[in-house]
């Protein structure tokens, strides 16, 4: 098992008011899985995702994590689960405007410490498998927005970590860009990567093997019903 | 570590024009600082030269009344006050780092001394030995000067400085004449004149004022077997004596003190060997030229710290302009102390550049004021590396605050950040 989310709430502070997000939260991720979990604007899915990340914490529930109980983890720990056991994809690709894709994707090497020269060998290795191996010295400004969620995914693959995480990978992408991303994603997962995905947008989703629903902060196998 | 700063040189250079207005302040104040400790260097190294005359070594401890040199002109040698003695002598000889003691007396104003008609008005007369010139720095320019004769037997001799000959000698060659000194004749057996280098340099009129006791019309000097001859035979002597080198004059001075201070018992206690070096002047004058000084260096101080503070706003705005980036590196395993190092490094790095122009400025600064204000500069090799260091402690204190912010930064506040 690669997570588990138990009874799992979060409540937000609206000044004195505790407002809920997440209400009774199970779920289960097994090795090589790949889930994908939809719902309208506002349920809640950013807010999941931070969780199951190690970016946030929840309010009351138990989240385990590769075998770890998160909520006994330091912010040390915490970085360091983020850095090796889990790869990030925004939305907005998030790349750092100011470096070419290479640097951006040694930056998880070099917070895990691998010197210079593994770095770069690494990071060139995963550009290639995300068919970019001419375009490692460009600059996120310089790519197209397909390019740099390939970048992203890159970033995010070249520590092998053990879950990849993704929010609205392909929301900022045309649908061209968009079934490109989808098919890089059924590869990494036909090697056995394990991976969530969040996602508004069914024709998204059905490219995931398993569809988790989110409504109103609440988790289910059933789609609510109005069409998304 | 070298990543951060290079990273911190892209950065900064990719806001050109904001991380200069951000370097401003501690360019200026480093700048300032850099031209003025060179000022003050440049000008507390000519006073030194100056009064000194580079090379003159010599320490003059003479008898003083409270703060007045005693003259026995006019009084006469107080009870308990013995002349010095040989063995005395080769005390002050034995005195670490002493070279040559010379023992003299002292008339600064003697009204007598004519040749023919002609007097010397406010001449002074010493009686002096074989060490006085070499010790006091004189050369003879023409005659024989004393010889063996002079200083053992009492001759009446006089060797005249070029003063007191223009003065008493118009036009006249004065060696083989006769002087007139306290109605006693005496043989002129040489001019003497003061070596260059022992001359002080007056440029100032604080200069002047410090040596105005030497403008003296004239000087003249005879054997100090002759004195008894016009003067009292138990007048005590004061002495010069020439120190090893410039370092040494002011131990020189209090040592020989003590020991010419131990031979008397006076009663009047204000009345004292006091040794005086040109040393202890300078010492004082730059003294003065430091807390005047002083105030300046403040003013540049105050500047960095404004500079510090500036450089302190443009991190927090920095930090607020990359709370995604920042959130981003947390998201990909960035430690605090990581975050942290890069804010920092980015902070130190800016300063230093800041201080680094600084220097440049402040040299060219210093070159300006010693072109245009005549005033001699020396570049401190110290006061350039305690600026880059110090600036580099400003980027630090004052980048402190906005590193943490960052280093603090809730990741999904930071990445939700638009
Ligand atoms: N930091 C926050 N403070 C207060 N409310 C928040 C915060 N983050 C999210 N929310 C609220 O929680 C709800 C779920 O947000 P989110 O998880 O981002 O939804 P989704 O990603 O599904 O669009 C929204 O109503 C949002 O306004
Ligand atoms: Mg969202």
């Amino acid at each position: 098992m690669v997570l588990e989310l138990r009874e799992i709430y979060k409540d937000y502070m609206q000044g004195k008011d505790a407002v809920p997000v997440l209400r009774n939260i199970n779920l289960s991720v097994e090795e090589g899985e790949y889930l994908a979990v939809m719902g309208p604007s506002g349920s809640g899915k950013s807010t999941l995702m931070n969780i199951i990340g190690c970016l946030d914490r929840q309010t009351s529930g138990m989240f385990i994590f590769d075998d770890t109980d998160i909520s006994t983890c330091k912010d040390k720990e915490l970085s360091e689960i983020r850095n090796r056991k889990i790869g990030f994809v925004f939305q907005n690709f998030n790349l750092l405007p100011r470096q070419s894709a290479l640097e951006n994707v040694e930056l998880p090497l070099l917070y895990a410490g691998v010197n210079k020269k593994e770095r770069r060998e690494r990071a060139a290795e995963a550009l290639v498998k995300v068919g970019l191996e001419d375009r490692m010295n460009f600059r996120p400004t310089q790519l197209s927005g397909g390019q740099k969620q390939r970048v992203a995914i890159a970033r995010a693959m070249v520590n092998s970590p053990r879950l990849l995480l993704a929010d609205e990978p392909t929301g900022a992408l045309d649908t061209k860009s968009g079934e490109q991303v989808m098919e890089l994603f059924r590869e990494l997962n036909d090697e056995g990567v394990t991976i969530v995905m969040i996602t508004h947008e069914r024709e998204i989703a059905d490219h995931a093997k398993r569809i988790m629903f989110i409504r109103d902060g609440e988790l289910s196998n059933l789609n609510g019903g109005d069409s998304l | 570590m070298f990543e951060n700063i290079r990273l911190s040189f892209k950065g900064i250079f990719s806001h050109k024009v904001r991380s200069f207005l951000t370097m401003l302040g501690i360019i200026i104040g480093i700048a300032a600082i850099i031209a003025i400790v060179s000022t003050i260097k440049g000008t507390n190294e000519q006073i030194k030269s100056n009064l000194i005359g580079s090379g003159n070594n010599n320490v003059n401890v003479a008898v003083y009344q409270g703060e007045w040199q005693m003259d026995f002109q006019y009084q006469s040698p107080p009870e308990g006050m013995p002349v010095i003695s040989d063995d005395v002598k080769k005390e002050l000889e034995n005195i670490k780092d002493a070279e040559t003691v010379s023992l003299y007396r002292q008339r600064t104003y003697c009204e007598s001394i004519y040749h023919m008609n002609t007097s010397l008005e406010g001449g002074s007369v010493y009686g002096i030995d074989e060490n006085y010139f070499s010790a006091a720095g004189y050369r003879i320019k023409s005659g024989k000067g004393f010889g063996e004769r002079d200083f053992k037997g009492t001759q009446k001799t006089v060797i005249i400085d070029n003063k007191a000959a223009e003065s008493l000698f118009p036009g006249e060659e004065p060696v083989g004449e006769i002087i007139d000194i306290m109605g006693e004749p005496f043989k002129v057996v040489g001019v003497a004149v003061q070596s260059s280098k022992f001359e002080p340099v007056i440029n100032t009129y604080e200069d002047y004022q410090l040596y105005n006791q030497d403008t003296s019309s004239g000087k003249i000097f005879i054997p100090t077997n002759a004195w008894p001859v016009i003067f009292r035979y138990d007048e005590p002597q004061n002495c010069i004596i020439v120190a090893a080198d410039t370092d040494s004059m002011t131990a020189v001075g209090k040592a020989a003190e003590e020991i010419l201070n131990g031979t008397i018992s006076v009663q009047d206690e204000s009345i004292k060997y006091k040794s005086e070096n040109q040393l202890e002047r300078a010492e004082s004058l730059q003294k003065l030229s430091d807390s005047t000084n002083t105030l300046v260096i403040c003013i540049a101080g105050i500047s960095l710290l404004v500079g510090g503070i500036g450089v302190m706003n443009i991190m927090l705005v920095s930090v607020t302009e990359r709370t995604r980036e920042i959130g981003l590196k947390k998201a990909l395993g960035a430690r605090k102390k990581v975050i942290l190092g890069q804010f920092l490094t980015e902070a130190a790095v800016l300063t230093s550049i800041g201080g680094l122009i600084g220097i440049v400025l402040g040299i060219v600064l210093s070159q300006l004021i010693s072109k245009f204000a005549d005033v001699p500069v020396a570049i401190s090799s110290v006061s350039i590396l305690v600026s880059v260091i110090f600036s580099m402690i400003v980027g630090i204190v004052f980048g402190l605050i906005p590193s943490v912010k960052a280093a603090n930064l809730n990741p999904i506040d930071a990445l939700r950040y638009e």
